[in-house]
């Protein structure tokens, strides 16, 4: 292809990704006034950031957010510790059935959440556990699928000669873990670590389906109930739309590379 | 506290190996990935298992649970028009999505793998959407589609032509939450682009030398050599259409006239509304039958047009081609 036509493909695309976001933002930043006007303005007049603190105390949002917070940080430590174990596990170990097992790992991919949806909620329920905030993160500290397989995948590309090295100086196969595998394993941890911080920030369903009361709310069921609630304006929805996806942006922002190259090694089989 | 520290050391060598007899250490595997076996029984098999047997009952949250054979399934195709509305949209827009999906995927990861500059910041502007949640997409679009204030009917009205209330047509609403879909599909173009870094450089250039043209060379190299990525990313897309909830609940409540009443939308209306647990189960396993009778077909079409290297013994060709570098050098 010829080179202008691209850079005026890639450029026209780019627009059209970004417009609803640059919209959004602006919109955000308009006063009453000119919210609604056709045709619409691209930029306020007058840029209104006083519309962001409002917006923030038409719902308890700072609730919401130590919620989200809570759930988002045990999720992640919970995913990173339980994956490193089983992967590890898996990667580093024969035994009776490892193969067989290995395989189930990879076939839970398969199983759509609905279909595990209504005994989960049943078996929630039956602990008490539904209107808390438990449902949202202690299933993560029994390891997910995806990032087993990203974890032993790496882990099976560092040499065993460093466990045995390891084995002959005396550590345990806990040691060798500890010790010799975790510090060589930054970039998949922080791989899995943005993305359960991803799901688990922008989840709507898991709090939807489990969460009652509005004390026990995430930012994002927060925000959806911003939908047909009287009186609130266009305004305030984007600001807490633009708010709430500051920190899965800057997440992104910070593991880029990360997230390219992590996707480039495990999403095809 | 050397000496302590290799008399531990020492201790633990000494007490591991009989271990090891007495079986703790046939055991360790089994500790180490006893998380994934806890979590397995109890959040995915158990559940599993427990929804094929209520799918057999009629199972309100409170008060008595019958048995009731295949009553749920026969309802669900006997006397629930519901269940077709809501069959016939999800196929619809797994229709429409599916190959776009990959459509504008591949165009866009094919539009970055073209040495130009500036390509992280690109690559960063089509991602940039599918970082940010379902809620606040579903929000930013809502405000794109008004039909009074929105950008789009602003755009279209520069062309001269009067958009219409996208959400809240029958006819356009679920176009509309299909190009809501693809805004957010940066994960598989990254997959793809990966895949095209993949395809040795070398069969363009021969491509080439023989004559093939652009469009040639996409046909007869790009498509076949990255046919398994397409193969990976039509099963993610089948299921994530099958899956989609949150833009329905949010942009449009199933509406207009039950245009956009998703096939997961109704089973989470018959849990979580009418509170038919056994019922929506049914619904679930047939759902789940659904995905997997299409994702066995397109494996078994995949032999028909995917294209494994390794297949074509690979290694012969690798050794040809270090041979030939040598040379080179």
């Amino acid at each position: 292809m010829k080179k202008p036509l691209v850079y005026l493909l890639l450029i026209g695309c780019s627009l059209l990704f970004a417009a609803p976001l640059f919209w959004s933002v602006t919109t955000a930043l308009k006063s009453q006034s000119e919210l609604y006007l056709f045709p619409p303005k691209w930029i306020p007049s007058i840029w209104k950031f006083s519309n962001f603190s409002d917006a923030w105390t038409i719902q308890p949002f700072n609730l919401f957010l130590k919620n989200t917070v809570i759930v988002t940080m045990l999720s992640t430590i919970g995913q990173l510790v339980s994956c490193t174990l089983v992967a590890y596990g898996f990667a580093r170990f024969e035994f009776k059935g490892r193969n067989l097992l290995f395989l189930v790992v990879l076939a839970t991919m398969m199983i759509p959440w609905e279909v595990t949806m209504i005994p989960q909620y049943m078996e929630f329920n039956y602990l008490g556990w539904i209107n808390t905030l438990k449902p949202l993160f202690v299933p993560s500290w029994f390891g997910s699928a995806y990032f087993i397989f990203l974890l032993r995948q790496f882990i099976l590309t560092l040499p065993r000669e460093l466990d045995e090295a390891a084995t002959i100086d005396g550590a345990n196969k806990f040691g060798i873990l500890a010790r010799i595998i975790i510090p060589l394993m930054g970039p998949p941890l922080i791989l899995v670590a943005v993305f359960q911080i991803m799901n688990c920030w922008n989840d709507y369903l898991g709090p939807l389906i489990f969460l009652n009361d509005q004390s026990k709310y995430t930012l994002t069921l927060g925000l959806s109930q911003f939908k047909g609630m009287f009186g609130v304006d266009m305004q305030s929805i984007m600001a807490i739309t633009c708010l709430i996806s500051i920190p899965p942006l800057a997440v992104f922002f910070f593991a880029q590379r990360y997230i390219v190259g992590g996707i480039a090694n495990t999403g095809i089989k | 506290m050397a000496q302590t520290y290799s008399q531990t050391a020492g201790n633990n060598a000494a007490s591991l190996k009989p271990r090891r007899k007495r079986g703790w250490g046939g055991a360790a595997p089994y500790l180490f990935i006893f998380p994934w076996i806890f979590g397995f029984l109890v959040f995915t098999l158990g559940p599993l298992l427990f929804s094929l047997i209520i799918s057999f009952f009629d199972w309100p949250i409170v008060g008595q649970v019958h048995f009731i054979g295949l009553g749920n399934y026969k309802s669900m195709f006997t006397d629930d028009p519901l269940f077709w509305k809501s069959l016939g949209v999800t196929l619809r827009f797994a229709a429409l999505f599916v190959p776009f999906n990959i459509a504008v995927a591949l165009g866009l990861a094919i539009l970055l793998n073209q040495n130009t500059k500036g390509t992280a910041i690109f690559r960063t502007a089509f991602y940039l959407p599918s970082v940010i949640s379902g809620v606040a997409l579903a929000m930013i679009w809502s405000w794109v589609y008004s039909g009074d204030y929105g950008i789009l009917n602003y755009f279209l009205s520069i062309v001269g032509i009067q958009g219409p209330d996208w959400l809240n047509d029958t006819k356009w609403s679920l176009v509309a939450m299909v190009v809501a879909s693809l805004w957010g599909q940066g994960s598989m173009m990254l997959v793809f682009l990966a895949g095209l870094k993949g395809i040795p450089k070398d069969l363009y250039e021969s491509a080439s030398l023989d004559g093939a043209g652009v469009i040639r060379q996409f046909f007869s190299v790009t498509i076949p050599m990255l046919s398994p990525t397409i193969l990976f990313n039509l099963i993610t897309s089948i299921i994530a259409a099958f899956q989609q909830l949150t833009l329905a609940l949010l942009l449009t409540g199933g509406g207009p006239m039950k245009a956009t009443y998703f096939y997961a939308m109704y089973m989470y209306e018959n849990a979580f509304k009418y509170y038919k647990m056994g019922y929506s189960a049914a619904n679930a396993w047939f759902m789940f039958l659904i995905v997997l009778t299409l994702t066995f077909l397109v494996f078994k079409s995949s032999e028909a047009w995917v294209f494994y290297e390794g297949e074509m013994k690979r290694k012969p060709q690798k050794k040809m081609k270090s041979g030939g570098k040598g040379k080179t050098a």
